[in-house]
């Protein structure tokens, strides 16, 4: 069988970010480069954050599902480029809202000085209540306006 | 990967595990509060800051590895070396004490390694460079997150700020092991691989001494010494104790997968 690189992308969409299942690995900027040699398949993925937990398990399950399709296949983490919540589309930030996660900003400054809008409602009189949430990618707000809280894809 | 002579090699394992060092001791101190912070958003902000700093750790310590004649893995360097094998500065395993040390020991930290970070990420050595770069974003935010809390400390109750300067006043005399600038460190500065971090002194002073004034911190006076030696084993009693617990589960099982 004629592996082709395009084939494996198609199958990297069944891979999901545990902890935000709205997007897939691509949309997400995980996986970075897909390299076929001599038969032999690797994978390239970089880490939102050093210390994210997802990582082993969406390693794991970029080899299932890759082996279910018959192609076994070499997964390699690489720093750089460093991740960064540019690589979002704004596709992939709407997907993020609908899913009750306000997308992340522009700048690493903006959760300070800016009101984040909240995803439920899409007023700006919110509060930051803490950069530090659920998960290592986001931080924890406040919407006055709906009274409820919600979280913010923090950006890096 | 970059060829590097024999001696060149040495020097990187040893500066690189000093970084990896720093970041998983005092990850392991802030994963000590788990469960235990005084309120829940900063039980869930220093489980977030370890987690960071640990998975800092785990990229340094693969790229040490690297360059390791022995043929250790990440793991075995991070939990089956003893306490005189660590080179962390000892600023880092210093015991949380109470919420104003473990801010105080971070702030400290995180006005160094954002300077720091920033200048190993220009590195001539790609591999390292990468590594820094990728901390950079995350140590940015812990400092922000540390600044905040000196103000609200220092500048909070009659309580909190006498708690504070306490931690200052007792921290002060680690603060000065991130900027030793030995002969080892100059050699790899020369060869363009590592920042000088004497020069980062400065930088750190500017960032810590404003905010301690806010804060209504007294600035202590220099102490007769600063504690030294860390880089080269040398640590006080308190990692010996944090080893033995980190490090009791793969020493007791070694062959523990999980």
């Amino acid at each position: 069988m004629v592996i082709s690189e395009e084939k494996i992308w198609e199958l990297l969409k069944e891979v999901r970010d545990p902890e935000l299942p709205a997007l897939d690995i691509i949309e997400m900027g995980i996986a970075r480069e897909i390299k076929i040699e001599s038969g032999k398949v690797t994978v390239v993925i970089t880490p939102t954050y050093s210390g994210c937990p997802a990582m082993f398990m969406i390693e794991t399950e970029i080899r299932d599902v890759l082996s279910k399709n018959g192609i076994t296949c070499d997964v390699k983490t690489t720093y750089t480029p460093a991740w960064t919540t540019d690589w979002l589309t704004e596709e992939a930030r709407e997907k993020l809202r609908q899913y009750g996660i306000a997308p992340p900003g522009k700048d690493i400054e903006e959760i300070f000085n800016k009101n984040t809008k909240c995803p439920f409602c899409g007023s700006d009189d919110t509060k930051l209540v803490s950069n530090f949430g659920s998960t290592a990618c986001k931080s924890i707000h406040y919407c006055n306006s709906c009274v409820q809280p919600f979280e913010h894809f923090k950006c890096i | 990967m970059a060829e590097f002579d024999v001696k060149t090699r040495e020097l990187l394992f040893n500066y690189i595990l000093g970084i990896a060092d720093d970041r998983l001791i005092l990850g392991h101190r802030l994963s000590e509060w788990c469960g235990h912070a005084p309120i829940i958003e900063e039980d869930i902000a220093m489980a977030n800051i370890a987690l960071d700093c640990i998975g800092e750790a785990d990229a340094f310590y693969k790229l040490a590895a690297t360059f390791d004649t022995e043929g250790r893995s990440a793991d075995d360097l991070a939990f089956l070396r003893d306490s005189t094998e660590f080179r962390n500065v000892q600023l880092s395993e210093q015991p949380n004490t109470d919420f104003a040390w473990t801010i105080a020991r971070q702030f400290f930290t995180d006005a160094f390694y954002v300077p720091f970070f920033e200048e190993l990420a220009k590195s001539s050595y790609e591999e390292l460079a990468a590594p820094g770069a990728k901390a950079l974003k995350e140590v940015k935010y812990h400092l922000r997150h540390s600044r905040e809390w000196i103000l609200r400390l220092g500048d909070g109750t009659e309580e909190s700020n006498s708690r504070l300067q306490d931690a200052v006043d007792n921290l002060w005399m680690y603060t000065r092991e991130f900027f030793e600038f030995s002969d080892s460190v100059k050699l790899l500065y020369e060869l363009d691989i590592v920042p000088d971090n004497s020069a980062l002194l400065e930088k750190w002073k500017e960032t810590v001494l404003p905010v301690l004034k806010d804060a209504l911190i007294t600035i202590p006076e220099d102490p007769p010494y600063f504690a030294t030696g860390g880089r080269n084993g040398l640590h006080t009693e308190h990692l010996g104790h944090l080893l033995a617990e980190m490090q009791v589960l793969p020493r007791t099982y070694p062959d523990a997968k999980w």
